[in-house]
């Protein structure tokens, strides 16, 4: 299948008063046409930091992307988005890539009628005319399962549901047909109902509209109903890429088990506990010299006190970054074979 | 296992130790830098204050004693100028520098009498009203709201012209109008604390109320409140050396910097230095006070935005 | 929602603003009343200290001092609403009248260090506020701490002597030519340009940070668009409420600066009237600037309501 990005290596340092945070320290993976990528991690492990990266959305100052490219499948060809001018990354985000984040109540403008939210983007991207950018709005406030939208136009964020205000978000995200959406734990400030809503919105649009996504999030739980492929990080590198299936049945990185481990399970045989991962995340303040998850891993041996693992191909479309083979209760032979990959497939 | 995790970490830090250092004196020296103000304010203070509470022995002359043969003597730096007097005399030959350094003492009394009193009032007022909820509050606010609305300074000056000059007068004036600004802040504090639900929680724990205040109310209040004392008094001196101007402070007797200013008044054309001291002496401590306010804001409690200045 | 309905919510909005503006403005005529009586004797604090007992009681008889405290207070009010302070004592005329002659000078003053405040203020925050640490950020924060600390009294009386007296760019009083209002109206505005400062650059401190100008960034917009559209529209909601208020301030504080600079409006007035002990008018005074202020105040909220939908619907 096409690609529709592609990035490689790709670091992003934030440079605080506390010290240098180093937040995504060589990240790669490749997105299909059509696919649903999903990047799993716990808050701070880099997720967020990544996409935001790529489209020159991280304040900088402090933050800086410091090395890596992202080739982007867009409108003008295959060109790297962090060589871009800041014009051109202008005339992607929005036109070709479009983002829907966490919490729908801070994410609109209080003070400006959802209307002209979603005008303002097609009249940026589009050039179409203020009344050409209305008709155009209605019909993706209708599409995204808004009712009434000749009577909501005109009304303001505080006056919708936070379900409702997400669909709001949703809609600007769609509204130029980008080629990728990225959704930033799109799902995470909204009730239980109200995920499986909005989890059901993104499937069928991305069937209507044939639309790639990235699917950030902190809980693998709804990954199963969305996802084609996981990117599980961890300390602002990638641990293990798989696709979802595979993934779920044979996890490869400790971490992964842990996070599969920790989720509840309602088809489970025998009544598991829940449990989580004991420890706390890496402190990213300091430069990671072995296995950032060395500190909460039970398998953690000399070889991960000494040397970063790389991602290593473990199987069909299937790469992990450990030194442990799970499944051999040994660790891992081969993985200096397979040299440092860049997760390439 | 756990072992492993500290020693790792600490060799970690070890192993990056000299640029950690570097970093960490950089980071305090920003700090540093960042509440010089701080710094400078409570310098300015302190200045004060020292100069109300040693007065005797600061200043060169009786601030009383007029001398008629020396009077209007410009500062020391001036042709006709002497150290003798350094800030110059006034209209009755009295040394401007000993009548600045006594005139301390009237701005701190009012300022930190009236601060007193206005504090007290207002967080008996708000923390009864915040506490007590529903109409009682309700009506506690709308009355608060009503002064707090009301141009200040006319009042002020409205009241004092008819209660005449004293420092009682003047203390209690202050105290009272000023003290609605300290029963919102308090109410707001207290309204914030229920809903935290915390001290629900210690009365479900079983503690008692005169516990609860201590330990779990005053501590949260009194960031907000120290702050907000800070402005108010830098604006009580304000106002009482405004109020001396119009001559409707202490009586014309104590040597006060509103007193001064009022003096100074007849003769700003020709000897414009006989107001300006008193006026310079207000400015420092003003501005000293407002930095040392805006330091302890930021210091106890960032998100008081509410002073009204 | 219906137009209707918008228009319902709007108008009980606004009509609950005007019903605390009058039970606020009653008791400004409640406190007014009070305080005059409050030393026991309304009429020795009227008379001169030398005037001689009979004086003293025909005064008493001839203000209606001796009839009961409610007979007194209906009479008050009731004058009051049709703007009825009774006659200055010093000028024998109705004592309304003369403090609206005086209003025009105030308002001018006023409204002048309030351009002013803005002009300076407004973009000088902004500057601030999108170049934090700049030196123009700077300039306005030194600006507002000045304009915190200086007592303008003492500001009037420096600005006076070097402007006026030494450059003779100015003059020193009085309200003759249009250059008068320059001196006095920057006394006036120079507290009020630095809190503008202050409150418009944290403001587009704060909502810079908002999530939905990361929203508006991953729309790609142009810059330009993102910050008149998004950024300054929010600001504006904090910066009309201060300007508001502020405004209020100005009229019922610009006593001293009218004193220092002889300017002929209702400041200068009240330290008149207070000198000749003539209450009648000095009450005329508090209860005309109170009605100002809290319109002021009205006019404010309705403003806010504009911008804000969400008090507009709330």
């Amino acid at each position: 299948m096409p690609k529709a990005l592609e990035v490689r290596d790709l670091v992003t340092r934030f440079y605080t008063l506390d010290g240098v945070v180093n937040a995504v320290n060589g990240v790669s993976f490749d997105l299909h046409e059509r696919e649903t990528l999903a990047i799993v991690g716990e808050s701070g492990s880099g997720k967020s930091v990544t996409m935001m990266s790529l489209l020159g959305l991280i304040p900088s100052p402090p933050g800086k992307v410091e090395q890596g490219e992202a080739f982007f499948y867009g409108a003008s060809g295959r060109r790297d988005l962090l060589q871009m001018s800041p014009e051109e990354l202008r005339d992607v985000r929005g036109g070709q890539i479009g983002f829907v984040f966490q919490d729908p109540i801070s994410t609109l403008n209080p003070i400006l009628t959802i209307g002209e939210q979603i005008s303002e983007t097609l009249t940026r991207h589009r050039g179409l005319t203020r009344d050409e950018a209305r008709d155009q709005a209605l019909e993706l406030l209708a599409q995204v399962g808004i009712p009434d939208p000749k009577l909501r136009y005109k009304n303001y964020p505080f006056q919708f549901s936070g379900g409702m205000r997400q669909r709001v978000v949703i809609a600007i995200a769609i509204s130029c047909t980008p080629r990728v959406v990225i959704a930033d734990e799109p799902t995470t400030a909204l009730d239980v109902t109200v995920q499986a809503q909005i989890v059901d919105l993104f499937r069928r649009l991305r069937e209507m509209l044939g639309v790639a996504v990235i699917w950030i999030t902190h809980d693998l739980g709804v990954v199963a109903g969305i996802a084609d492929r996981v990117l599980v990080m961890y300390g602002g590198r990638p641990a293990e890429i798989a696709l979802v299936d595979d993934l779920y049945e044979h996890p490869q990185h400790p971490y992964t088990h842990g996070l599969l481990g920790a989720l509840p399970r309602l088809d489970a045989r025998e009544s598991r506990r829940l449990v989580s991962i004991k420890g706390t995340p890496p402190d990213l303040l300091l430069p990671m010299k072995h296995c950032p998850f060395a500190w909460r891993c039970e398998y953690a041996h000399d070889r991960c006190w000494e040397e970063i693992p790389a991602l290593t191909p473990v199987g069909v479309r299937h790469q992990v970054a450990c030194f442990y083979d799970l499944e051999a209760h040994a660790p891992r032979q081969s993985a200096s074979e397979g040299g440092p990959s860049n997760g390439r497939e | 296992m756990a072992n492993r995790e500290t020693t790792q970490r600490e060799a970690d830090s070890l192993l990056d130790v000299e640029r950690t250092f570097k970093e960490r004196v950089a980071y305090a020296g920003r700090f540093l830098w960042r509440d010089r103000s701080g710094v400078i304010g409570l310098i300015l203070f302190l200045v004060v204050v020292g100069a109300a509470v040693f007065a005797v022995h600061i200043s060169p002359y009786d601030p009383l004693e007029q001398n008629l043969r020396e009077n209007k003597m410009p500062p020391f730096w001036s042709a006709e100028g002497s150290w003798d007097h350094p800030f110059g005399t006034d209209n009755l030959g009295r040394d401007s520098f000993s009548r600045i350094v006594y005139g301390a003492r009237v701005s701190l009394t009012v300022g930190f009498f009236g601060v007193l009193i206005a504090g007290t009032l207002g967080m008996v007022i708000g923390a009864v009203s915040g506490y007590a909820g529903g109409r009682i509050d309700a009506a506690t606010m709308s009355l608060i709201n009503l002064i707090l609305s009301l141009p200040y300074l006319l009042f002020v000056v409205f009241i004092a012209s008819i209660l005449g000059r004293s420092l009682l007068n003047v203390v209690l004036i202050f105290g009272i109008t000023d003290s609605p600004i300290f029963a919102r802040v308090t109410r707001g504090e207290v309204l914030r604390m229920r809903e935290s639900g915390y001290v629900e929680s210690a009365i479900s724990a079983g503690a008692r109320w005169p516990r609860i205040i201590f330990d779990h109310i005053l501590p949260n209040l009194i960031g907000p409140l120290i702050t907000l004392a800070t402005f108010e008094m830098s604006a009580m001196i304000f106002y009482e050396a405004g109020l001396g101007f119009l001559g409707l402070s202490v009586p014309p007797t104590i040597p006060s910097w509103g007193n001064m200013l009022a003096a100074g008044r007849k003769y700003l054309q020709q000897y414009p230095w006989i107001a300006a001291f008193p006026g310079l002496a207000i400015m420092f401590t003003s501005l000293g006070m407002n930095l040392l306010g805006d330091w302890l804001r930021d210091v106890l409690d960032p998100r008081l935005r509410r002073a009204r200045k | 929602m219906s137009i209707a309905l918008k228009e319902a919510l709007v108008q009980r909005y606004f009509l609950s603003k005007v019903i605390q503006s009058i039970v606020l403005l009653f008791g400004v005529l409640l406190l007014v009343f009070v305080m005059v009586r409050i030393t026991g004797d309304p009429a020795a604090l009227m008379m001169p200290r030398e005037a001689s007992q009979e004086h003293v009681e025909a005064f008493r008889e001839k203000m209606g001092f001796n009839d009961p405290v409610m007979v007194q207070f209906g009479r008050f009010i009731s004058g009051a609403i049709v703007g009825d302070f009774g006659n200055s004592l010093h000028f024998k005329t109705p004592a309304m009248p003369l403090v609206l002659q005086r209003l025009p000078a105030t308002v001018q003053l006023a409204l002048a260090g309030l351009v002013m405040a803005v002009v300076v203020g407004v973009p000088l925050g902004l500057v601030g506020g999108f170049n934090p640490g700049s030196l123009v950020d700077s300039l306005g924060r030194f600006l507002a701490l000045l304009g915190q600390s200086v007592p303008n009294f003492w500001l009037a009386l420096i600005l006076i002597l070097y402007f006026a007296v030494r450059l003779r760019w100015f003059p020193s009083f009085g309200r003759d030519e249009l250059k008068s209002v320059v001196l006095p109206a920057f006394v006036m505005g120079l507290p009020v340009m630095g809190q503008i400062v202050r409150l418009t650059r944290s403001a587009v401190l704060e909502i810079r940070g908002e999530d939905f100008i990361r929203t508006a960034h991953s729309k790609g917009l142009e810059p330009r668009t993102i910050y008149t559209k998004h950024v300054l529209r929010n600001v504006a909601i904090p910066l009309v409420s201060v300007i508001g208020v502020q405004f209020g301030y100005m009229l019922g504080g610009s006593i001293y600066i009218e004193i220092i600079f002889s300017w002929p409006g209702m400041g200068q007035l009240l330290e008149q009237a207070i000198g000749w002990r003539d209450f009648p008018l000095v009450q005329a005074l508090a209860v005309f600037t109170s009605l100002v202020v809290l319109g002021l105040n009205l006019l404010t909220d309705m403003a806010y309501a504009v911008i804000d939908p969400r008090i507009r619907y709330g």
